[in-house]
């Protein structure tokens, strides 16, 4: 009797561990309608539910991390977490540093905010987030740039004068635009990008591999697809 | 938290506010406070602790030990604080991860550095991948205290190390002709003597630390100016109850009030730690004090 109890404690631990493994998710917490903090203090958002629902699929529990956009891909290859999952759009110079998964919103065009609806981008002041692609995008061009750290002070810059226009993903800056009346978007549209994926460690291919997997799934059965459309993130697959 | 606040559009401003106040994310803001109390309330001894080692190793007649300690001082004061924290931080968890490593899972073959990453193997993981949160938090948070006392620890050793110079070298030959020791005339004359000219020193970095919080976020712990900032950004109401615009005027307000409240309180604190430390001493405010007692002049 005594070594029944023991040996189904033993499973019910070794079970209990089984489906403990854990993967820490970092986002950044402050890119609305991607991934923001709710009223409860909670990470929130498009990728707060995408997250759940791979977690689910691939059977790891998930646990969310904030960390600043800034040193969000040196903490991933430090290991202080396992995956970023913050809107980051894969692009080749981050991909020689982490590995991207397949991604989980098409390429989608970056707009721009103005005060005005006749800005001339190419002679006007640009701002936009540090370290994204549409920073470098701005910078390739050679238009004049003014970088922020965070994508909420790109738009103040514009509010305040101290940029003409903002460039971000065009589902950022869309509520901004419908919500107050001295933002507008312009007509001008750029595609960069090759859409938003995952990004994980490159020694960590098995797990990309399952969350690879688990993207594919949710592709195939439309539940990605009325994910985004909810969330109002991106245009559909 | 009340229980009008389950439809906050149709509240009157007041107990709009109220429950604005009292949601899960300011809870997490007033909880940033005590964060950053608890972190000043570790570092600053922790610091004082790391300058005073730096100081005396500083001014050790053992050469190497010397080096040491000149070394710690120019180096860390030389680096700029948001370097030191990005490459440090990173570094320091990663040599503690290697030295796990290298005992937990002596038949690992693969290398440790493939590429940008630092693989290790997951017994060796600080904290354990499978930790709870408040695990990697508390973790997180130490690393942040241990690397702002070594970075404020160099500059406090530069100003006790002066300090030490300072004392009247009479005091020195005194005690010497005294019969004490290099040890004894080093803890009973010269430390107890050294603080009231380390004072002004150690108070403006303790001012300077004060307002240095903001670079936690850099380590993932959550300051009181990442949630100002996060909180006084404008709301949508698409993704909050309480949509406002652009607030954060009033939430770095409210941080400047704060700071200033701190640093009032603890410019009382220091001058009257001042006074004390002056009491006796041979400076001009110590000879004010005795005339005000009623010395002769």
């Amino acid at each position: 009797m005594k070594k029944l109890l023991l040996a189904t404690a033993a499973l019910a631990l070794s079970a209990g561990m089984a489906s403990a493994e854990t993967i820490r998710l970092g986002t950044e917490g402050a890119y609305e309608p991607w991934n923001y903090i709710n009223d409860k203090g909670e990470v929130d958002g498009f990728e707060r539910e995408l997250g759940d629902e791979l977690c689910k699929r691939t059977e790891l529990t998930c646990e969310w991390v904030t960390n600043e956009w800034d040193s969000i891909i040196p903490n991933l290859v430090s290991g202080n977490y396992d995956a970023i999952i913050a809107g980051m759009s894969i692009t080749a110079e981050r991909a020689e540093v982490i590995d991207f998964t397949t991604n989980y919103t098409p390429p989608d065009p970056s707009a721009y905010l103005a005060m005005t609806p006749d800005v001339d981008v190419e002679s006007a002041v640009i701002s936009a987030q540090t370290s994204t692609i549409q920073a470098s995008f701005v910078a390739e061009h050679g238009w004049t740039l003014v970088e922020f750290a965070t994508p909420e002070e790109t738009i103040a810059a514009v509010r305040n004068g101290e940029a003409d226009a903002v460039l971000a993903d065009k589902s950022y800056l869309a509520p901004f635009a419908a919500e107050e009346d001295d933002l507008v978007l312009l007509e001008r549209e750029e595609q960069i990008g090759g859409g938003v994926g995952m990004g994980f460690r490159k020694s960590d291919t098995e797990l990309k591999a399952k969350f690879d997997a688990a993207i594919q799934s949710m592709k195939d059965d439309g539940t990605l697809n009325a994910l985004i459309a909810k969330w109002e993130v991106a245009s559909t697959f | 938290m009340f229980n009008f606040c389950t439809d906050p559009d149709t509240l009157p401003k007041l107990e709009w506010f109220a429950c604005y106040l009292t949601t899960g994310k300011h809870m997490g803001f007033y909880f940033s406070f005590g964060t950053v109390l608890l972190l000043l309330a570790i570092t600053a001894p922790a610091a004082l602790l790391f300058g005073f080692g730096g100081a005396s190793a500083a001014r050790a007649r053992f050469l190497p030990l010397r080096w040491f300690g000149k070394a710690y001082i120019s180096i860390v004061r030389g680096v700029p604080d948001i370097a030191f924290f990005l490459f440090f931080v990173i570094a320091l968890d990663q040599g503690f991860e290697w030295m796990r490593h290298k005992v937990k899972c002596p038949d690992w073959d693969q290398p440790i550095r493939q590429g940008n990453d630092f693989v290790v193997c997951a017994q060796a993981k600080l904290p354990l991948g499978t930790a709870p949160q408040w695990v990697h938090e508390t973790y997180g948070f130490s690393l942040a205290v241990l690397t702002f006392a070594i970075v404020f620890g160099a500059f406090s050793a530069n100003v006790i190390y002066g300090a030490m110079r300072a004392v009247p070298k009479a005091q020195i030959e005194t005690a010497e002709a005294y019969g004490m020791s290099r040890r004894q005339t080093f803890w009973r004359i010269l430390v107890p003597q050294m603080w009231v000219f380390a004072l002004p020193g150690l108070s403006n970095l303790w001012m300077v630390l004060i307002k240095a919080t903001p670079l936690l976020f850099l380590l993932g712990v959550e300051d009181i100016v990442y949630w100002a900032r996060n909180l006084g950004g404008t709301a949508n109401p698409r993704f909050t109850d309480y949509p406002h615009a652009d607030w954060r005027m009033w939430y770095f307000l409210a941080l400047l009030v704060f700071y200033l409240l701190f640093t009032k309180v603890s410019e009382l604190v220091l001058d009257r730690i001042m006074r004390r430390l002056s009491h006796g001493q041979d400076t001009a405010a110590g000879e004010a004090q005795r005339r005000a007692a009623g010395g002769p002049p």
